[in-house]
């Protein structure tokens, strides 16, 4: 996490320093655990959806899916509240810029899972001349989840990735790094978490 | 229809006839608003609903095919009108002020064809930029992605719209007008907002809390399906139709099976037509349940979205058993369906025919009777029968305002004659009765499943179709009853295996344009409710 983001959180700012004055690391280490473990455990989306995949996240809020045993229930209606955006759908020459914009708004930190074959590259709609062949190139994504639509399921396990992901965060050298999660988990153990659970 | 033509042609002699499978008539630009004055006054005629306008460019020439269809006498006629002046700037004559969907239509035509028309009041782009270069459905269109690149930087707008009119020695004039006035206090309402059921914008003009004017901007998802149409071949365009409408992806499906099976001739094995019309109906009642639930959500009773997806998720795993996807089916092939009904199949629906009467009555128990609802939604966006006509509001929507127009009691198609059911219509034409109408139609389509699930032929699912399949020359127009009102394809083929022109006639595009005429001089809560009850899908109007 960039140190910026913790700017309007003094008291937080205050201990760390305390801690590093006093050369505790191992404390730091296991507070950024405990920040990392809270968030990771209540990733807020932004309802946003474009399309048929769409659909399908509605599903995965309602109660046969239920997504609130995870902690992501909480779908805001303004980026401004939400921590990931699900790109659920095509994203087209007309919506780009305003993807871009809601990306902006959203507060860090901030995550993008790209969800079905239109977001990550076009999909179906590949030949079409007003569709933007994958998202990529508007705003950085973290998790793709494929699929025309991915299942509820794939979905879940979608945004489980996600939580995976943020929770070692810190050894990721900052969000967004489109690093394959297994191969950096291999090769970045941590003590006393086992992320593959 | 013998007598139609004849009428016409003592009326409008230089008119050219043709049948097709509707009658066709081709008319010089010239006499083409009267000649559709006269179709729509002439009591005999009565030509009062515009069906859709296909616009189409023909390699030496652009034009319009006109669809109208007779309220009163259940027929149908095509017109063709040839744009007059070179490619530059090809003119029609709009029919706008005789039908109020004209104007959207002809904004479409526009946007793909760039052909301009003479009278109509706002002839802006509907779905692409104004600094779009180019008209993507004209044969000769550059589809390199560096002329039109996606862009990063927020798209320019404009406070100014164009209307072309004629002046006294007929030369044609542009003229310049606002869209809203100077002082109005604009609103923007999308593209991303939940309650606008996708991404769907609206500009809206208010006094205080009182809606004046709203300016639909669409295209947040246009994705061009028409145009990559015209690049596949005819079985791979089927895909498509699963993405337009995903609540009706079986009866778009039907829908495009059955232009392709009449235009090639193709007979259809009676197991697969009852398959095809037992999906057709669960169909719509998962679609109803969806409305239902996220209706209700809009207004603010989200716990209705927990039960009716209930029952959604149960009609989804019977489909998830024998189609192998929860939404995206691809199910119905030309000449019959991929795959034989799963063996659970019968039991299945069974079981769901059994719990849907319970679930329907606890929704209206829930729900339609709570005072907060009847006081939110009875009177609230009111549409006539006339104008319900005059917009092409078809499916429950249009039937909620008195206007019969069930394609399945129509036109029917399929097995749809040899079935059992009520055509719901009320009179209302307010919200509540837009809710009410799809609350009884899950009764109907039940009713109509019921009748079929243990008479379903056995035998072949899937008639003999060849390999490459080349259609005829000519052209075809079929229409179905989609989950939200008359849903029609146009194919015109060249003979090639791949169609010259496919046009698609969704019926949420009036259904998104009439939301300006329904919540003038409403409360903008209302323009909630009402766009809410009219249950648009915006993949299906941008397409
Ligand atoms: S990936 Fe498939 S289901 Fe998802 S938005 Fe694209 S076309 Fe629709």
């Amino acid at each position: 996490m960039p140190y910026d983001a913790w700017k309007d959180n003094e008291y937080i700012e205050k201990l760390v320093k305390e801690l590093r004055d006093s050369g505790t690391n191992v404390i730091i280490g296991s507070l950024d655990h405990l920040i990392n473990w809270g968030r990771s455990n209540s990733i807020w989306p932004l309802t946003f959806a474009t399309s048929c995949c769409g659909i399908e996240f509605v599903s995965l809020g309602a109660a046969r899916f239920d997504m609130a045993r995870f902690g992501w229930e909480v779908a805001r209606a303004s980026p401004r509240q939400a921590d990931f955006i699900m790109v659920a759908g095509t994203i087209v020459h007309r919506m780009a810029p305003v993807l871009r914009r809601l990306y902006d708004q959203l507060a860090e930190p901030k995550y993008v899972i790209a969800c079905g074959g239109c977001a990550i590259s076009g999909g179906p709609f590949r030949k079409s001349y007003h569709v933007a062949m994958g998202i990529e190139d508007i705003i950085p994504v973290d998790v793709f989840v494929p699929g025309c639509p991915p299942r509820p399921e794939a979905m879940i396990y979608g945004i489980m990735q996600l939580s995976r992901k943020i929770k070692v965060e810190k050894f990721f050298g900052g969000v967004n790094r489109q690093e394959k999660q297994e191969k950096f988990l291999e090769s970045h153990p941590i003590e006393g978490i086992d992320d593959n659970k | 229809m013998a007598n139609i033509q004849e009428k016409i042609a003592k009326l409008f002699p230089e008119a050219a006839f043709e049948e097709a499978d509707t009658l066709t008539v081709t008319i010089p630009d010239a006499q083409w608003h009267e000649l559709a004055k006269t179709l729509r006054d002439d009591a005999e005629m009565a030509f009062d609903y515009l069906v859709t306008i296909v616009g189409m460019d023909w390699k030496d020439s652009l034009g319009c095919i006109y669809y109208l269809d007779s309220t009163t006498h259940n027929t149908h006629i095509a017109v063709k009108v040839i744009a007059t002046g070179d490619r530059e700037t090809p003119y029609i004559h709009s029919v706008s002020d005789l039908y109020a969907i004209g104007c959207i239509y002809e904004r479409e035509v526009y946007d793909f064809f760039g052909i301009i028309f003479i009278g109509n009041p706002d002839m802006r782009r509907l779905f692409l930029s104004i600094d779009w270069k180019g008209f993507p459905l004209r044969k000769d269109y550059d589809m390199n992605p560096d002329i039109n690149p996606v862009p990063h930087e927020n798209e320019r707008q404009s406070d100014y719209t164009y209307t072309y009119v004629e002046d006294a020695d007929g030369k044609i004039v542009k003229e310049e007008k606002r869209v809203f006035a100077e002082d109005d206090f604009v609103v923007n309402i999308g593209p991303q907002h939940p309650a606008t059921h996708g991404v769907l914008r609206f500009r809206t003009a208010v006094d205080g809390e009182t809606i004046k004017k709203i300016d639909v901007y669409m295209g947040y998802i246009h994705r061009g399906v028409e145009k990559i149409c015209e690049m596949d071949t005819y079985p791979q365009t089927l895909h498509f139709m699963d993405r337009l409408d995903y609540f009706s992806a079986h009866p778009y499906h039907h829908c495009l099976c059955m232009c392709i099976e009449k235009a090639a001739g193709i007979e259809v094995p009676r197991r697969a037509q009852v398959i095809r019309v037992i999906m057709d109906e669960l169909s719509r009642i998962a679609s109803h349940c969806l409305f239902i639930g996220t209706f209700c959500m809009d207004l603010g009773a989200t716990t209705m979205l927990f039960y009716t997806l209930r029952v959604r998720e149960q009609i989804l795993d019977i489909m998830d058993k024998t189609c192998g996807a929860r939404m995206t089916f691809n199910y119905e092939t030309i000449g019959g369906v991929i795959a034989d009904l799963d063996p659970d199949f019968v039991k299945d629906v069974k079981a769901l025919l059994e719990i849907l009467p319970k679930n329907i009555k606890e929704y209206n128990k829930l729900f339609t009777g709570n005072v907060i609802t009847r006081n939110r939604m009875e009177g609230v966006g009111v549409l006539s029968r006339k104008d319900a006509i005059s917009w092409a509001i078809t499916g429950p929507s249009g039937r909620a305002s008195g206007w019969a127009c069930d394609v399945r009691k129509t036109a029917p198609y399929a097995v749809y004659d040899e079935v059992e059911f009520d055509e719901i219509v009320r009179t209302e034409g307010d919200s509540m009765a837009r809710f009410k109408v799809r609350m009884d139609e899950m009764e109907q389509s039940a009713r109509i499943i019921a009748q079929l699930i243990d008479k379903i032929p056995d035998g072949e699912i899937q008639a003999k179709v060849p390999k490459v399949l080349r259609l005829p020359q000519g052209r075809w127009y079929q229409t179905v009853e989609g989950c939200r009102g008359a849903f029609g394809i146009y194919i015109e083929s060249d003979g090639g295996t791949s169609p010259y022109r496919l046009k698609i006639a969704p019926p949420c595009l009036p259904l998104a344009a009439v939301v300006d005429h329904l919540t003038e001089g409403s409360k903008i809560a209302d323009l909630i409710t009402i766009g809410g009850s009219l249950d648009y899908i915006v993949p299906d109007m941008d397409r």
